[in-house]
């Protein structure tokens, strides 16, 4: 079977499970799990968006973005605002039925993305000259200069929050973004794209020499991941039909950056399961009433003193498989996973000292 | 005009607060090269011992000496049973809140930053996150999470300076209390033994520590520096504007920061500049065009800075090493 025929079956396939799930076990009408369970779950789904998107440019491309959120809120605003004042009638024009509604959502999707990508290169073409912390501070804040002018604009109902927008409850459409999400990132890594990427991570002056035009490609990671993130962003303001400039702080910035981290820096498994674990971990730990955040910041602490990799650093669930595929195709690079470098890293620390060179923040450092 | 002054004297007193606590950011920095995110939360819970001392237990220790044959200095060091207000009343609040958050700072830096320091700075980073978390969740579970109101620990007036300007004398001594302890750091930091094995362990930890610095000393030592700091700008903060709640600290800590990037991170001289800088700019935009926008400023002249002199104001450039 050739290769783009068997790559449409199994995206036909995927559509047709995504859609039985949505259908059979999603359905509001069946009972088949309870709302709150299929609110969870949905919850991941859009959490793993988010946390592969940041992957794309934290783990592979090693530029320390902390300022996620100000995207995924462009995406979720922008998308808003046209489905509040557009997407109904585009809904209506089509029959009003669901066919119509997907439509609209899917140019809300669309558009979302869009303008979050044309934030992130606005955001990234100035900073991404910067490195390591300063890159850090000055994501961080731009994520906070995007909520304040969230809170000044009044068509989007400022600092009260934008409510009344269509809401799409949606299994199917959540999913099926987040397993784009994946998909195209996974590509996108493994591509000649993606080894520029990596090659910047590992050092960005050896990968220059080599002709990589490294700005050029920080630029387009931060922009793909910033679309990625307004489309997961899209995804949350049709979720409750409400949107408040206050969940886009940048402490939401770091609740996506800690799934990456607990799953293990540059590993999309790890994003997955890492940001399936904070999005359940929280409801898990709600026995504990008040103690819950406490409780969840004191595991962080000392998840980062004893498996400072994450959780699934140095752990590759598919290598067995992945090698199989390797010797039939001869084609797939070797993945370089960051934990596999930062694990030796960490032994040379150990031993040697800390040294002064530190590729993991880069070395944007001054002394006085 | 006075407008402008007016603005310039409340842009100075807050400017002042932010730069005590970018200083505690810039020293760990300088010693770590670690973003110390807990560092705002640790000002919080300075404002918070002070609000505990000057309320409650003041007025308890207060009564109970008195009775004893030291009742005479505590009536005097305390104000007297009754928490009479008095400026000598405020200077033992915050030199009170001022050790116990020194203590709290080491032993952040001995549990949570000392196991990690092995390990990639992007860990300490987020451990440095898990530590703010930690303060502000367990800051609303210990402390409430109602904001308090923080008792008034000397009378204030407003003095008038003629056309039209007038300076509160919480701002003077705020103003006042912030400069002086950082002329203490000066000292320490450029006059001491200690402050010339911060500097070493500052310029280059491998070298320190081979020259016999107990490098774990000195970094236990710059944290709790920098957190009797913050402490100090805790109560400082309190005594100018008396609301006080467990996340106060979030936004003015990320201030702060930018502060000490502004001056350029690492510097000691240039924390204070970009703290003042951060607090004249903060309040002009306030009066001139809208408090809404306050919060972007800070933010604002940071990415101008870093685009156009990466180190800050007064850093110096590093060469970047082959």
């Amino acid at each position: 079977m050739p290769r783009y025929a068997r790559n449409l079956a199994i995206a036909l396939l995927l559509l047709a499970v995504l859609y039985a799930l949505d259908y059979l076990v999603f359905d509001p009408g069946r009972r088949m799990i309870s709302p709150y369970v299929a609110r969870i779950i949905m919850l991941a789904g859009i959490n793993i968006t988010l946390a592969v998107s940041l992957n794309l440019i934290n783990g592979f491309t090693g530029q320390f973005s902390i300022g996620h959120a100000g995207f995924m809120a462009v995406g979720a605003y922008s998308s808003a605002y046209f489905s509040v004042n557009y997407g109904k009638g585009i809904a209506e024009g089509m029959g009003d039925g669901a066919l119509g509604w997907a439509v609209a959502l899917l140019l809300a999707t669309l558009l979302g993305a869009l303008v979050a990508a044309a934030a992130g290169f606005l955001v990234g073409v100035p900073s991404l000259r910067l490195k390591g912390d300063y890159l850090a501070i000055v994501t961080l804040g731009f994520g906070q200069i995007i909520v304040v002018f969230l809170n000044n604009i009044e068509s989007v109902g400022a600092a009260r929050g934008y409510s009344g927008i269509p809401i799409v409850k949606s299994f199917f459409w959540i999913f099926l973004v987040a397993v784009l999400t994946i998909v195209s990132v996974h590509n996108m890594v493994r591509s000649a794209f993606g080894r520029a990427l990596i090659s910047i991570r590992e050092d960005e002056l050896a990968a220059e020499a080599m002709g990589v035009n490294t700005t050029r490609y920080k630029v387009a990671a931060f922009v793909i991941s910033s679309a990625l993130a307004g489309a997961g962003g899209v995804l949350l303001a049709h979720f409750d039909g409400y949107l408040n400039p206050k969940s886009f702080e940048f402490i939401k910035s770091f609740e996506i950056l800690i799934m990456i981290i607990l799953g293990g820096l540059g590993s999309i498994v790890g994003a997955v399961i890492g940001a399936i674990v904070l999005t359940v971990l929280p409801e898990a730990l709600r026995g504990f009433a008040e103690y819950r955040m406490v409780i969840y910041s004191v595991m962080l602490i000392v998840l980062m003193i004893t498996r400072p990799q994450g959780l699934l650093g140095g752990l590759d669930p598919f290598k067995g498989w992945r090698a199989r595929n390797r010797a039939k195709t001869r084609t797939e690079a070797e993945e370089i996973t960051a934990e596999d470098t930062r694990d030796k890293e960490s032994v040379d620390k150990a031993t040697l000292g800390e040294r002064a060179r530190d590729t993991s923040l880069g070395e944007g450092d001054t002394r006085s | 005009m006075s407008t402008f002054i007016q603005q310039l004297i409340n842009g100075i007193s807050l400017g002042a607060i932010y730069a005590l606590i970018a200083l505690g950011y810039t020293m760990v920095y300088g010693v770590l090269k670690l973003i110390n995110f807990a560092h705002g939360d640790v000002y919080m819970v300075g404002a918070f011992m002070g609000y505990y001392l000057s309320n409650g237990l003041g007025a308890q220790w207060a009564q109970k000496l008195g009775q004893s044959s030291d009742g005479l200095v505590a009536r005097g060091l305390l104000g007297g049973g009754a928490m009479e207000p008095s400026l000598v009343t405020a200077l033992v609040v915050m030199l009170l809140a001022m050790a116990i958050c020194a203590l709290l700072g080491v032993v952040i830096e001995r549990l949570a930053y000392r196991p990690v320091r092995k390990y990639s700075r992007l860990t300490a980073l987020i451990t440095a996150i898990g530590v703010s978390l930690l303060l502000e969740n367990g800051g609303q579970v210990v402390f409430g999470a109602d904001p308090k109101f923080f008792p008034e620990l000397f009378r204030k007036q407003n003095i008038g300076l003629g056309g039209g300007v007038s300076v509160n004398s919480a701002d003077i001594v705020v103003f006042v209390i912030a400069m002086a302890l950082m002329v203490v750091l000066q000292f320490v930091v450029y006059y001491t033994k200690t402050g010339r094995a911060m500097r070493a362990v500052s310029y280059n930890l491998q070298s320190a520590k081979l020259m016999g610095i107990n490098t774990d000393r000195i970094i236990a030592f710059t944290f709790a520096l920098g957190s009797a700091l913050a402490a100090a700008a805790g109560v400082l903060v309190a005594i100018r504007i008396p609301r006080i709640d467990p996340l106060m600290g979030i936004l003015v800590g990320l201030k702060a920061f930018v502060a000490a990037v502004l001056g350029g991170i690492g510097n000691i001289p240039g924390a204070m500049l970009g703290g003042l800088l951060i607090g004249i700019t903060e309040t002009m935009v306030v009066g001139y065009l809208s408090p809404t926008y306050k919060d972007a400023v800070a933010f604002a002249i940071l990415i101008l800075v870093l685009l156009f002199r990466p180190s800050g104001l007064l850093g110096s450039v590093a060469q970047e090493k082959v």
